[in-house]
């Protein structure tokens, strides 16, 4: 009992994590400095503007989105997306009759190069619990209403295969950029929870 | 392997209430726990698969108790011990300097 009582974890995960830090750097496993600028990059490099990069260029270029449905990984690259967490992409298209919708069940497996970190409702139980049992409902939660007569399919994404929903382009967006395009795509709408509301006319940013 | 971990489909854990406007990370200590997992991944002290089973093994309570980044600082506590980077002893060292520290 004594010796469980010197090793018990203190409680306070910034104690503890300052001193794993404090000992690996003394140990001269990891370089403090290092370790800032990867925070630094997963705070302001990499994220959801990445992927709605990637949608807006395939809503203007049909010849990328034929190669982004056939081979994701290789066609996210095209844009300078690759790394950590996004070495094997699949594209799935939302269209008329189907809609998808991304989860990780088993814990938090998310496409980093494109979306960044996850949100913590992603990586969290009710989440993971249900959507794969009741979409819709789930989807409800987001505000999402998806009609009766479109097919919810749901990916459950694992650490060898990450997905990215293509959502469908809005109405009233014909000769729009692809940097305005891309700024209508949102986080949610990648992952699936949400869809892309048609513009106001005139509303062109 | 089955596990707490394997949520899809289980009842009862009431509404997903996502947060508008989220930032990456919520806490300074979130931000260290990601960048030295990273740093201690990069340095290949350890593997994806081994990362993910040591969040898995964790216990039931403590698991659904517990933040995401709580359990990233719990695996790898577990297996940089695991791999004898590190000992428990030093750890606890470490953790009585900064509590001490701390008042």
């Amino acid at each position: 009992m004594a010796e469980h009582a010197h090793t018990a974890p203190p409680s306070d995960p910034e104690l503890r994590i300052k001193a794993l830090e404090s000992l690996l750097a003394e140990k001269k496993l990891i370089d403090p400095a290092a370790v800032d600028a990867i925070i630094e990059t997963y705070e302001t490099k990499i994220g959801p503007r990445n992927g709605a990069r990637v949608v807006a260029r395939a809503w203007t270029d049909p010849e990328y989105k034929a190669r982004l449905l056939a081979d994701a990984t290789k066609a996210i690259a095209e844009l300078g997306f690759s790394g950590a967490q996004g070495e094997d992409m699949v594209v799935v298209e939302n269209t008329e009759e189907v809609h998808n919708v991304v989860v990780c069940t088993l814990c938090s497996c998310y496409p980093w190069p494109t979306l960044g970190l996850p949100p913590v409702w992603y990586k969290a139980a009710p989440y993971r619990a249900r959507v794969v049992s009741d979409p819709r409902g789930v989807l409800l939660e987001f505000g999402t209403v998806v009609s009766d007569d479109v097919e919810v399919r749901v990916w459950d994404s694992n650490a060898e295969l990450r997905y990215l929903v293509l959502p469908r382009r809005p109405e009233g967006t014909d000769g729009w950029s692809e940097e305005q395009l891309a700024a209508l795509v949102s986080r949610d709408s990648m992952i699936g929870t949400a869809t892309i509301p048609t513009p106001a006319p005139g509303a062109a940013p | 392997m089955n596990g707490v971990h394997d949520l899809g489909g289980m009842h009862g854990f009431g509404p997903i209430n996502p947060e508008p406007n989220e930032p990456v990370f919520h806490h300074e200590w979130e931000r260290r726990v990601f960048g030295v997992m990273m740093a201690a991944f990069g340095g290949g002290h350890f593997n994806v698969d081994q990362f993910r089973h040591g969040i898995e093994r964790m216990g039931a309570v403590e698991y659904l108790s517990g933040s995401y980044y709580e359990h990233w600082l719990h695996a790898l506590e577990a297996l940089l011990q695991e791999h004898g980077t590190i000992t428990v002893d030093e750890l606890a060292s470490k953790w009585k300097q900064f509590a001490e520290g701390a008042h």
